[in-house]
């Protein structure tokens, strides 16, 4: 891993800001995100990291992630969060991102049937329509 | 033998919990002497106070010992106590129970043992004191302020405010210090020559201001409210009561040398003003680069001169004044970066020290106000802001943090976005430290609204790079290194006491710490006074600080300038030497070893028989003399003894202690 002033000056940081509405460049790297994630025991980068990589302009590390799949966007971090960063919607801009790089959605909502529909939680599909399979 | 009372406190569980007090209270009431002995949770407290002069006035005491913390601490309190109920305050002796016993001791049983020993000691001592009086010394009512930078000049105006005399001794040419160099202030960026000129002015105009530029301090002698100080008038070669201010002569004058003001990124001459809004606004000679002085050749500034004031037979001037009161505001340089070879600093034209990019940005620096490399004049791109540059760094640095570069650094990065549109500053840190009214915000719209990007890591190395820089560095958060290029470099280089600082220090007989700031006499509680009585400090000649602390502190020390020169005259510590002249032998080896210039010789006539002998003695300036008992030991004969500390005192003590 490396900043370099290519990167760090690159569209992509931008991009990831206009898309989740965030300012990546707000957080202070206080930690309270990931010290309270509960999913965080899964993940490979802890969320004020994602945070931190994104403001040095090291999108591509981030891209690669299971951490963006991971986020079940239960908004615990974004709640405490002192500088009000919505971390979240970065994590999202980030999956929207690798999206409208690779599109397709791993599920479509007529493949499923009206019992699956009716009992699952909603977030959940929404998480599943956009984990596509590489 | 004479009646005393012991009074011991608890200093709530600071002596207590250590020293078993009724054991103490039992112990004292059979010293020799003592007809009373008490206790109290608290004995400065009011009620504590109260049992001390009940006692005195039902036990008829005559001599008083309080077993309690330092005398440094409540020496006074007491001292008061005793004297409201009627007796010498010097009838009190203090037994230091808390610092030199409690707080060092664990054993509570030998702990105790210790605080009876020193209790004895002093009720051995307090049978022996006898009543001393202070005397009154008159204050001369004029203040002296030595340095004209932003702290001298608020200190000055506040003293004249008040309706006191003040003389400002300034080194440099004109008044306005180091904030005179700066563009902008934090946190609210106002422009800091519009709001130091207007004070600079009022100096020059305030009828009780009188202001010595291109002045220095040359001998301090005397005391509080009696200073005797020498100025040196430097030559200035210009004769101020003619020259008009108008400027010719630095038009005109051949020679060009590195401007101290502009830190050496532009040229003056050998006659100049600082800077364009100098106060006094009349220019001197540098006599080292004058072509006159080193070559006897030229004197064009004098022909050119339409009032005729250019003098060169000038000759420095001492000039001796009185002073009841000295405030010392003599602030700070930037530290020199000699030992820091690795950030290219004077290898590489883009590698700046934060004061020279603070001329960059300065509308009457030397680009007029705009950031322009100085290798080719073009605005840069990307800068490096390198933090602590010499501080927080005890292996070839200050071990101190220099307080003011992370929010400089700040303001540079704002300023730098403002001039150079899509300008990237990189701030490279180790921590940011922000603590001040309005400061943390300032440093938050930095990264927020202007997108600094400041990386925890500081740069190991600034490597040149054709016309780039290439900083190498880590960002500690998320373990990344980093490689940036960059078209400019600014070091925030750290603060040091001004060079100098120790040799003023000296003759102002007071104290420095390790890096030559001079010490306060309390860290917290008499943080503008010294150890020297009437000698005051205010702003950096004390510590790193910023403009609001030093303009407060300024004040602080104005205010308690006037508190002293308000006084109708100072009463003096009775505890002074005194010469047995029976026994002296005159052989002076008390005026040898006095750091007060305290003793001098004195001629006796005396009658031997039918003739009259003249016999030389040693005889104590009361007014001069500090106390410090060191005449005492180097008198053989035993002839000169301290006040309050006699020999025989002394000796009751050692034999008391040695039960």
């Amino acid at each position: 891993m490396k900043v370099t002033t290519d990167k760090i000056n690159s569209n992509l940081v931008k991009e990831v800001e206009e898309i989740s509405g965030q300012k990546v460049s707000a957080c202070f790297q206080c930690g309270k995100c990931t010290g309270g994630c509960p999913v965080v025991g899964s993940m490979d980068i802890f969320p004020h990291r994602v945070l931190r990589l994104a403001q040095l302009g090291l999108v591509e590390e981030l891209l690669h992630s299971r951490t963006l799949w991971i986020c079940a966007s239960c908004q615990t971090c974004d709640s405490r969060c002192p500088r009000d960063v919505d971390i979240p919607k970065v994590i999202e801009a980030l999956r929207l991102l690798l999206l409208r790089r690779k599109g397709g959605n791993r599920l479509h909502p007529a493949s499923l049937s009206a019992r699956v529909l009716a009992n699952a939680p909603q977030q959940g599909l929404v998480s599943a329509f956009r984990k596509y399979a590489k | 033998m004479k009646r005393t009372g012991v009074f011991i406190c608890w200093c709530g569980s600071n002596i207590a919990a250590t020293v078993d007090i009724e054991l103490a209270v039992a112990a004292a009431k059979n010293m020799p002497g003592v007809v009373f002995a008490d206790q109290n949770k608290y004995m400065c407290s009011e009620i504590g106070q109260e049992i001390i002069k009940e006692a005195i006035r039902s036990h008829r005491l005559e001599r008083v010992v309080v077993a309690s913390c330092s005398p440094r601490m409540h020496e006074n309190t007491f001292r008061k106590t005793v004297a409201a109920a009627g007796l010498n305050p010097y009838f009190l002796e203090i037994a230091n129970v808390r610092e030199q016993c409690s707080w060092v001791h664990k054993d509570k049983e030998t702990a105790t043992a210790k605080a009876i020993a020193l209790i004895r000691t002093a009720v051995a001592k307090a049978l022996r004191n006898e009543a001393l009086f202070a005397s009154e010394l008159p204050i001369e009512r004029r203040a002296l302020v030595i340095g004209g930078g932003i702290a001298g000049i608020q200190a000055a105006l506040d003293i004249a405010d008040s309706g006191f005399v003040v003389d400002l001794v300034e080194k440099e040419p004109s008044i306005g210090g180091r904030m005179a160099q700066l563009d902008k202030t934090f946190p609210t960026l106002d422009c800091s020559a519009c709001i130091l000129t207007p004070k600079m002015v009022e100096v020059a105009q305030s009828e009780k201001i009188t202001l010595f530029t291109y002045a220095e301090i040359e001998k301090v002698e005397g005391y509080v409210g009696n200073f005797t100080v020498t100025v040196r008038n430097r030559a200035r070669s210009v004769d101020m009561s003619k020259c008009t201010g108008c400027g010719d002569c630095m038009l005109k004058c051949p020679v060009k040398v590195d401007s101290e003001f502009d830190l050496g990124l532009v040229k003056r001459r050998a006659i100049y003003t600082p800077f364009p809004q100098a106060v006094p606004n009349k220019p001197a000679i540098d006599r080292e680069h004058c072509r006159w002085f080193t070559e006897n050749k030229c004197r064009v500034c004098e022909k050119i001169c339409p009032a005729g004031a250019i003098d060169y037979s000038q000759e420095d001037e001492l000039m001796t004044v009185k002073y009841g009161a000295i405030v010392a505001a003599t602030g700070f340089d930037p530290k020199k970066l000699g030992n820091y070879g690795e950030y290219a600093y004077g290898k590489h034209p883009d590698v700046l020290t934060s004061l020279e990019f603070e001329r960059l940005l300065n509308a009457s620096g030397p680009t007029a106000g705009k950031i322009l490399r100085p290798s080719n004049g073009r605005p840069p791109k990307n800068v490096a802001f390198i933090q602590c540059v010499g501080s927080r760094d005890k292996a070839k640095g200050n071990p101190y943090c220099a307080k003011v570069c992370c929010m400089y650094t700040a303001k540079h990065a704002i300023l730098l976005c403002e001039k150079v549109p899509g300008a990237r500053p990189f701030v490279f840190y180790i921590d940011v430290r922000t603590p001040g009214k309005d400061y943390e915000e300032f440093y938050n719209r930095a990264y927020e609204e202007y997108g600094a990007t400041y990386i925890k890591g500081n740069v190991s190395k600034v490597f040149p790079d054709g016309d780039k820089l290439l900083v190498r560095s880590v960002d500690a958060l998320s373990g990344a290194l980093v490689e940036l290029e960059v078209e400019m470099v600014v070091l925030a280089n750290s603060v040091d006491a001004r060079a100098g600082a120790k040799e003023l220090a000296q003759k102002l007989s007071i104290t420095t710490n390790a890096f030559n700031f001079f010490n306060e006499a309390h860290p917290k509680l008499r943080p503008v006074e010294t150890h020297t009585a009437g000698i005051f400090l205010a702003g950096t000649c004390q510590g790193p600080k910023d403009i609001p602390e030093t303009v407060a502190q300024a004040s602080a020390a104005a205010m308690k300038v006037t508190a002293l020169l308000g006084k109708d005259s100072l009463l003096s510590t009775p505890t002074v030497a005194e010469v047995d002249e029976k026994l002296c032998t005159g052989d002076m080896s008390c005026l040898v070893v006095c750091p007060y210039g305290a003793i001098s010789e004195k001629i006796l006539e005396e009658r031997r028989g039918r003739e009259t002998v003249r016999r030389k003695v040693a005889e104590v300036n009361m007014v001069l003399c500090q106390g410090c008992g060191a005449c005492t030991v180097a008198c053989r004969p035993g002839a000169i003894n301290l006040k309050g500390f006699t020999n025989e005192q002394i000796m009751a003590e050692v034999e008391a202690i040695c039960l």
